[in-house]
């Protein structure tokens, strides 16, 4: 799991008047939840993307204007329809997901795949028909012009994908809802993230200590953005 | 320092880049560390907040994972929140203080084996100046009286917890309906809702123990007391603890439910809760174990025994 050593290091940073092993436990289960749930978004929300953006039938509008209306949805109302699902009552409720971590990322998931899905478009339609003509002309098949073409939105699409993990990883309501803020007696987290831990110190008015709960939290949206820069700039070379 | 940030930008990078590639399996190194022996079963309690924010659980619930090599998951959600979670199944033992709210989900069948566990008290707080006059009355009732009638402004959980429901009780009592410019319903735990008549130097209805444990962190004061420091018995604040019916809900884990029940209910569990202080105080003050049998803990609240054929 190569995000434990990242968690490791993160208390070794600051100084907190926490147990050992809890802000790290935090920080772990934060980047768990978003890490995935943003992969797997990406991994639905950019094939998506490409097929609308190579593509025209009936009804596309349409499906456009649902996707830019769940860029905007409330995540609180997400965490109620994913507390719906999953609670005992729900039709997934067989499979005790209630107040767990997986909970959390399929709310995650709703949340963070209207912006990829949106933006990844965006970048896709934005590149010059010329790139798409070219390839097509030069005897590529359509998947070679998609190909350029993604290769062209590349950036679009990191972009994308940051937007995705800032809107899941900063997100408070319904990862309270659907995952419980629990950390086990010895002070490991369980379901608890930056977020929720953030609101839980402010609840008991420990007002410092959210406040360098928050300074993590930045730090770490802060890092991811600079490796997702990075590893755009590197192009996809492959 | 530059050093560090490069050594957790390239973990990042690593930890992002396979998180991209998709190669995270379930279940990473954090919660294996964190269950190390737990045989797979897990208990989930909802409760209130009060016994949440106090570190209570977190202090006595290690014993209890240790001795059955389970783990408890310990969701505080304010006491209408806990028991509607545990109405529909997603919890198996429930921890709450409102009696009349406890008996009618024992009456609906969602809960059995309800038993007394601790209690502590209710406290009005308030600031210093007590712009209502209300310290020396000695009398809830008369405190929220003088508060409606000065319009002083009070901080209501308004969010169906133990403790708001407490005071509905209290303003039905008074005789006075809540309501107006002064009356403030903030939707929150009882910690954020002490802050928050913190901030704005307004009268609050509060649990001893939240009271206690945030006393060093706002400026208000006890203006009435509660029944443990000799206050009007309208201010006790018992909680009960009741298992989820496995009749209603097959998935509820009634065993570890009432195995959990049975060790809080347990001399050493109780004796816990009596040692647990904070700031010197102690918040809460075990009911579970007496010398003599106490049956009256099974009689919901107001039944009398007045039947038609007496």
């Amino acid at each position: 799991m190569p995000i434990e050593p990242v968690a490791q290091l993160v208390p070794t940073l600051v100084d907190l008047p926490f147990r050992e092993g809890y802000v790290s436990s935090i920080v772990y289960v934060s980047l768990y939840v978003s890490l995935i749930a943003v992969t797997l978004s990406t991994l639905f929300s950019v094939p998506v993307a490409i097929f609308l953006g190579f593509t025209d039938f009936p009804g596309k509008g349409l499906v456009k204007s649902v996707i830019n209306t769940g860029m905007g949805f409330p995540s609180v109302v997400v965490g109620l329809i994913v507390l719906f699902a999953v609670s005992n009552q729900g039709p997934l409720g067989s499979l005790e997901l209630i107040f767990t971590k997986e909970a959390m990322i399929m709310s995650q998931f709703v949340l963070a795949t209207p912006p990829i899905t949106a933006i990844s478009l965006a970048a896709i339609t934005g590149v010059d028909d010329d790139v798409r003509d070219a390839a097509r002309v030069l005897g590529g098949t359509r998947l070679d012009a998609a190909l350029v073409v993604l290769k062209e939105a590349r950036y679009g699409i990191a972009t994308a994908v940051l937007a995705g993990f800032g809107r899941a990883i900063s997100e408070v309501g319904s990862v309270l809802i659907v995952g419980g803020n629990i950390t086990s007696a010895d002070g490991i987290s369980k379901t608890r993230t930056l977020t929720t831990a953030i609101q839980l110190e402010a609840r008991q008015g420990q007002y410092e200590t959210a406040m360098v709960l928050g300074a993590v939290l930045v730090a770490l949206v802060l890092a991811v953005n600079a490796v997702v820069v990075r590893f755009g700039d590197q192009g996809v070379n492959r | 320092m530059p050093i560090q940030r490069r050594e957790v930008l390239t973990a990042l990078g690593t930890g992002t880049l396979a998180g991209l590639a998709g190669c995270s399996g379930m279940g990473g190194g954090g919660e294996e560390e964190a269950s190390a022996g737990v045989t797979g079963e897990t208990l989930t309690l909802t409760t209130t907040t009060s016994t949440y924010d106090t570190g209570l659980l977190d202090e006595i619930h290690g014993s209890f994972e240790e001795m059955y090599g389970v783990s408890v998951d310990a969701v505080a959600q304010g006491t209408g929140a806990a028991l509607e979670s545990a109405r529909n199944g997603d919890s198996d033992v429930v921890m709450v203080h409102a009696r009349g709210l406890e008996d009618e989900f024992m009456r609906n069948g969602y809960g059995v084996n309800r038993r007394d566990l601790m209690f502590n008290d209710f406290v009005i707080v308030g600031p210093e100046d007590d712009p209502a006059g209300i310290s020396g009355t000695g009398s809830a009732t008369e405190a929220l009286t003088a508060i409606a009638d000065a319009g002083a402004p009070f901080v209501s959980r308004g969010d169906n917890s133990g403790t708001h429901t407490k005071e509905l009780n209290l303003w039905e009592a008074a005789g006075t309906e809540p309501g107006g410019d002064w009356y403030q319903e903030t939707g929150t735990g009882m910690g954020e809702a002490l802050n928050i008549a913190n901030q704005q130097g307004a009268y609050t209805l509060s649990d001893r123990g939240t009271f206690i444990s945030q006393r060093s962190e706002i400026d208000l004061t006890i203006l009435v007391q509660g029944p443990i420091e000799g206050g009007p018995e309208i201010l006790s604040n018992p909680y009960g603890i009741m298992a989820v019916n496995p009749g209603v809900h097959e998935n509820a884990n009634y065993d570890l439910a009432m195995a959990y029940i049975g060790w809080i209910t347990s001399p050493a569990a109780q004796e816990a809760i009596a040692n647990y202080q904070m700031n010197g105080e102690q918040l809460f003050f075990p009911e579970a174990v007496s010398e003599d049998p106490d049956f009256q803990q099974y009689v919901p609240e107001g039944w009398s025994s007045d039947s038609s054929d007496a």
